[in-house]
């Protein structure tokens, strides 16, 4: 997280409890447009509270998913239950969620005010209540000068603001948000993530987030499910899919990795030892992991994970490579080397710029030694 | 930047303009004209358009067509923005190509014809003609125009709003009412204020649906003529012109200045105030 939230963030992981019972559950979803099958035999439980995001590259069925939930589009196979009750057959007006667009249509014939007050109209509020709620939303979304103005008098930023105002209006029992944050530039972005979690955290209520933005998705959500041409491909918290992928499109979705090719040449419980032929060298692994020796494997670091220095480093239980350096690619706070370290293979290792150096201390085609320990990396077999 | 216009320009412009204008001010002028005979010049009056009102007959068409236009305009109105919402909306169905191909084939269709089917169809059905056949007749042939205008401000229609409306609790056909209309309400208006003024114009299949006792404008005017006009002729048809004028005038101003006033908003959105 890049800047303090206030209250901490609590510890929060009924999904690791199996006794706990799911508030939203896709089971077996399955939707097809013509001959594309958006979204593929596709289960998810999301339980009370928790803040989800659905993050993929575009088409992979974020959006029909979520409109599947919302009740705009029919599930061709499967079912989604709220709190253990089967959704389908109830039209989208009956369903106690709200989604916000990513459009935000907002209403332009409407003031901001009657934006807001529209659902709680529908539903026949008292008009004294009605105007205390829009009052209260304004204020949570901090607009309380815009009231009379009309949509195309706005920001985008404070349309976005009044979207939310709406669509959160009616207290909904999830907020479903498509691509919230997509028409907003960086800096306003990055805001508006941390008031989101701060409004989730306020409010108390399910949040289901649509995004492609791997940095908005990793700040914001408490579980992150990674999809794929309309499936699923990993589903845990933003630590886990980031330190431990399961595979090898998650660990490349989501960040930089140098990824190893090779074989497990040793093994004993969760110390592992994979032969790379482009190296011609054993590394040390430790992680758990199903395969066997003889099975074809990769072994993954992060290029944070990896040290540079111009001499062999002193420790002999960690694993330690030659090369020369290729590439350097100054980022400002970070520095990342690219290090040849085979004929085809070059890795990469990120370093900190601690200090303000104007030479580098390591600087092109020098020989260099990468070093990392036996845990840093993940060995995967997809 | 404004440059200098050529002579080849303005000579075209001049003569473009007069192609289509002098014919329309020769009648406003002869409409001034004292003379009983519509072709001599003798002086100054507007005796014509005193005469005008005096004469029962063409008050009379007058009244007929305005009821048979406003009629007959609402109806094609309300059929015409249903079959619109049906092309723009359901998506594919089976015979959706041929359904809007028909939709549109009154705007090809010689008038002649649908006149004369007309005719057959209600003297099939043992219709006495009259108001009511030419007002049918007219909805008829100026609905497709209504599709074609409100379809095309359906596609600019952002149907998330919709969505979004439903998803805040409105059920579907509150919905539209709600949302949808509002929005394509100036496209509806225009294809009122079209359906209208072609019913106001059309001659040839109020010719064919026209019982004895209904004659609208038109035909009167076209009947007064084939006997030689009269000026009164000449002062209706003016009146007709300066009230269709002051209309697209009074239009073009509204949606300009709302359109500047709209951008002006923008701008000051955009500048934080
Ligand atoms: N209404 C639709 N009709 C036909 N194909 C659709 C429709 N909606 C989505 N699709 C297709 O389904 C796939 C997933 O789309 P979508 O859910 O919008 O992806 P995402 O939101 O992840 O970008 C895409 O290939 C898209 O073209
Ligand atoms: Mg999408």
């Amino acid at each position: 997280m890049k800047k303090p939230l206030g209250p901490v963030r609590r510890a929060f992981s009924p999904w690791d409890n199996p006794s706990e019972q799911p508030f939203i559950e896709f089971c077996n979803v399955t939707k097809r447009f013509g001959r594309v099958v958006a979204v593929d035999d596709l289960s998810l439980k999301i339980y009370e509270r928790e803040f989800h995001a659905l993050l993929g590259g575009s088409g992979c069925g974020k959006t029909t998913l979520i409109r599947m939930l919302a009740g705009f589009e029919v599930p061709s196979e499967g079912q989604i239950y709220l709190q253990g009750q089967d959704l389908s057959g109830v039209p989208p007006y009956k369903r106690p969620m709200n989604m916000m667009f990513q459009s935000y249509a907002l209403f332009p014939h409407m003031s901001v005010t009657k934006n807001i007050a529209f659902g709680l109209e529908m539903d026949g509020l008292p008009s004294r209540e009605i105007k205390d709620r829009v009052y209260d939303m304004l204020a949570l979304v901090r607009l309380e000068g815009f009231a009379k103005r009309r949509p195309h008098q706005l920001t985008d930023g404070q349309r976005q603001r009044v979207a939310l105002a709406r669509s959160l209006a009616k207290r909904p029992k999830v907020l479903l948000l498509d691509e919230p944050l997509a028409a907003l530039e960086k800096k306003l972005r990055e805001e508006t993530q941390l008031e989101l979690i701060n409004l989730q955290e306020q409010l108390k209520i399910t949040f289901l987030i649509v995004t492609h933005d791997q940095e908005e998705a990793m700040t914001v959500a408490d579980r992150i499910s990674l999809m794929h041409m309309g499936k699923i491909m990993q589903n845990a918290t933003p630590g886990e899919i980031y330190e431990q992928p399961n595979s090898r499109f998650v660990a490349e979705f989501l960040g930089d990795i140098n990824v190893l090719d090779g074989q497990i040449s040793k093994k004993q419980d969760d110390e592992v030892q994979l032969y790379s032929s482009v190296l011609g060298d054993h590394l040390d692994v430790h992680y758990p992991t199903p395969a066997e020796v003889g099975d074809h494997a990769a072994l993954a670091i992060r290029p944070e994970k990896m040290r540079i220095s111009l001499d062999k480093p002193e420790q002999t239980d960690i694993n330690a490579i030659r090369g020369e350096v290729w590439d350097i690619a100054y980022m400002g706070d970070v520095s990342i080397y690219h290090v040849k370290v085979a004929e085809t293979e070059t890795l990469r290792a990120i370093v900190a710029n601690t200090t303000r150096l104007v030479q580098r201390p390591i600087t092109w085609e020098d020989q260099v030694w990468l070093s990392w320990d036996s845990d840093a990396g993940v060995i995967l077999l997809a | 930047m404004l440059s200098r216009p050529s002579w080849f320009n303005i000579t075209s412009l001049v003569v473009g303009f007069s192609f289509l204008y002098l014919p329309i001010v020769i009648l406003i002028v002869f409409s001034f004209n004292d003379a009983q005979l519509a072709t001599v010049w003798s002086g100054f009056s507007t005796r014509w358009y005193g005469g005008m009102l005096q004469n029962e007959q063409l008050m009379q068409a007058v009244w007929i067509t305005l009821r048979i236009g406003l009629t007959s305009a609402t109806l094609a109105t309300v059929l015409g923005t249903l079959a619109a919402l049906v092309l723009a909306r359901q998506g594919r169905f089976f015979g959706r190509s041929l359904f809007s191909g028909m939709i549109y084939a009154p705007l090809v269709m010689p008038e002649v014809i649908l006149g004369l089917s007309l005719v057959l169809l209600f003297v099939a059905m043992d219709q006495n003609q009259g108001f009511w056949t030419i007002m049918i007749a007219h909805t008829t042939f100026s609905m497709c125009y209504v599709t074609v205008i409100v379809q095309s401000r359906l596609s600019e229609f952002d149907r998330s709003l919709e969505e979004a409306a439903m998803d805040l609790g409105c059920p579907p056909v509150r919905t539209f009412f709600h949302i949808t209309l509002p929005q394509i309400l100036p496209g509806i208006l225009a294809g009122w204020m079209l359906a209208f003024t072609l019913s106001l114009n059309d001659l040839v299949i109020a010719s064919f649906n026209a019982g004895p006792e209904t004659t609208t404008l038109p035909m009167r005017i076209y009947g007064q003529v084939k006997l030689g006009g009269t000026p009164e002729i000449n002062a209706i048809s003016t009146i007709l012109i300066l009230l269709m004028t002051v209309g697209v005038i009074l239009a073009s101003v509204l949606t300009k200045r709302q359109r500047l006033k709209r951008m002006e908003e923008e701008r000051l959105a955009a500048a934080h105030l």
